[in-house]
């Protein structure tokens, strides 16, 4: 049923939790999560020409880098973005068939590549670009949030978590329940201000962003005085021209 | 957004087809057809030709064409769903009608009735189509109430310069028809310059410091790109090529879809070779539609895009 599921009288929410701060844009998250879902539970994902001029291919994560603000305050921020999970996902209900749909006890919104007509509606209806289309197999794929770990039994339990979330070298990514407020990731999101992506568009994304702390060393000026350096006719044209 | 061939024929030819039985069914019902046996039949059997051609061609664009039946089961929340059950619904009624038509004649009350019932669904098939893009909140210039108006408008407008000329081709001429051709020629095209006018003046929906989560820090500038090559929804959310060319694009747009079928209809009320005028103003609406649907999908931008400061 593509008509969004009635939340469970405490249903988990489960999500990722990204910190700004300390993403170092490496792109280990993005290369775990395809080695993994390549041959998870959406196996395989389509990669063409991996080593060409064009390569082509689906990716459940791409990390992009973004400068924000202006001046000395101005800062380089890298930004994963994958599916947020939302509470109130378009791609599932625009879906004609059925295929697209929100699991009622976590939150998971998934496809059913078996009924999938690959009529990428979902993709359109997705502000996010989170949805990715395997042109192999003509059906629609996106992050599953690794439900084939964290599920798994056949994990030991420290490893049933997001292969994205595992992977991250410099713990930049969590995983939990963002239902439940006294979650070490609902803590996190209060604790640091958490924020939803393009709120304004009414999705209610479940992942959350930790924006990055404001610098607190001041920088010293890069440059050093001019004074014209060590060529003498610099250093005369400098002495004319500051008078 | 990236045209796709098979969805501008689905919008397209449906507009054209339901149109013609919106046009069929509504006169059959006021009794202003002509009691002519065969035309009315014929007339339905072009309408339905049309939007099942529509139909047809919207399952090529399918990853899984095979599946398509599946599509009828979500229509409790899709327009997409709601479109394909509308769309076989009203087959039904538009055969009825044409074969009492035929059989009993077009004074019977059954005729009337199943001719208004088909012209309802036909519109209702239209509108469900438009609401499809209406409903997508990632685009702005789709989601707004210009679509669903507008859909219904250039099918209202198809449909009667498709029945005007198969109706001179019939009968030799076509005053009337020819008239309410043109009225509607320059109502869809008031409408394509208010809609235009629209969404050239719209904010964008959001800007990347919200898509970013970082407004705190002030304005938000792309840095590097996540890959060098066009992933999947660059190419098919990224489309730039309408941007650039809008102002000629829309030119020929607006005289081939609106202003030529405008003046032969013209030249139709007026007697002037009936026949041709209708049908070279149908061919040229066709051609003009298709172009204009074309403009529809390549001008509208994705918020997704923003990501990439597209």
């Amino acid at each position: 049923m593509t008509s969004l599921p009635h939340p469970l009288p405490g249903a988990k929410k489960l999500g990722l939790v990204i910190d700004l701060d300390t993403c170092v844009g490496c792109h280990a998250c993005a290369v775990n999560c395809k080695e993994w879902n390549t041959g998870g539970h959406y196996a395989p994902l389509p990669d063409h020409e991996p080593y060409g001029t064009d390569p082509t291919g689906v990716w459940f994560n791409r990390i992009h880098a973004y400068e924000a603000g202006c001046g000395s305050e101005s800062r380089t921020v890298n930004f994963p973005r994958s599916c947020l999970h939302c509470d109130e996902p378009q791609c599932v209900t625009v879906c004609p068939t059925g295929a697209s749909y929100k699991r009622a006890e976590d939150g998971i919104v998934l496809v059913n590549t078996d009924i999938c007509i690959g009529c990428k509606l979902c993709s359109w209806a997705c502000p996010y670009g989170a949805r990715e289309f395997d042109d192999d197999q003509g059906v629609m794929k996106k992050c599953t949030l690794c439900i084939d770990r964290i599920y798994n039994e056949a994990l030991p339990e420290a490893e049933r978590e997001p292969a994205c979330v595992a992977t991250c070298p410099s713990h930049a990514r969590h995983f939990g329940d963002l239902g439940d407020p006294d979650s070490k990731v609902s803590q996190l999101v209060t604790g640091r201000g958490g924020v939803a992506l393009m709120p304004e568009l009414g999705y209610a994304p479940v992942n959350r962003y930790l924006p990055p702390r404001k610098a607190t060393i001041q920088a010293r000026p890069l440059e050093r005085p001019a004074t014209g350096g060590s060529n003498a006719l610099f250093r005369m044209i400098d002495k004319v021209l500051s008078r | 957004m990236t045209p796709a061939s098979s969805v501008l024929l689905l919008t397209t030819l449906t507009g054209f087809g339901y149109g013609l039985i919106a046009w069929l069914g509504f006169l059959a019902a006021l009794g202003l057809l002509p009691s002519a046996p065969l035309f009315l039949p014929i007339a339905v059997l072009v309408g339905l030709g049309f939007a099942n051609a529509g139909l047809v061609a919207s399952t090529l664009h399918l990853g899984h064409p095979e599946r398509a039946w599946r599509a009828f089961s979500q229509w409790r929340s899709s327009w997409l769903s709601r479109e394909g059950v509308a769309s076989l619904s009203t087959f039904a009624p538009a055969i009825v009608f044409a074969a009492l038509w035929w059989m009993l004649g077009p004074d019977v009350p059954a005729t009337r009735a199943s001719g208004a019932v088909a012209a309802v669904l036909g519109l209702v098939t239209v509108g469900c189509t438009a609401m499809i893009y209406a409903s997508l909140k990632p685009i702005r210039q789709w989601h707004n109430p210009h679509t669903a108006a507008d859909y219904l408008i250039y099918a209202v407008f198809s449909g009667a310069v498709l029945l005007a000329a198969l109706w001179a081709l019939w009968f030799g001429a076509a005053h009337g028809l020819a008239i309410a051709a043109l009225i509607a020629a320059v109502a869809a095209g008031s409408a394509k310059f208010a809609y235009w006018h629209f969404i050239d003046t719209q904010k964008p929906l959001v800007s990347l410091a919200s898509a970013t989560g970082l407004a705190a820090f002030g304005t938000v500038r792309p840095l590097d790109q996540p890959h060098f090559a066009e992933n999947y929804v660059l190419k098919e959310m990224g489309y730039q090529i309408a941007r650039k060319h809008a102002v000629k694009l829309r030119r020929i747009a607006v005289t081939l879809a609106f202003l030529l079928p405008g003046l032969l209809a013209l030249l139709a009320a007026l007697g002037v070779a009936p026949a041709v005028a209708a049908t070279a103003a149908a061919l040229c609406a066709l051609v003009g539609l298709f172009v204009e649907r074309w403009l529809f999908f390549a001008e509208a931008t994705h918020v997704s895009t923003i990501y990439y400061g597209r």
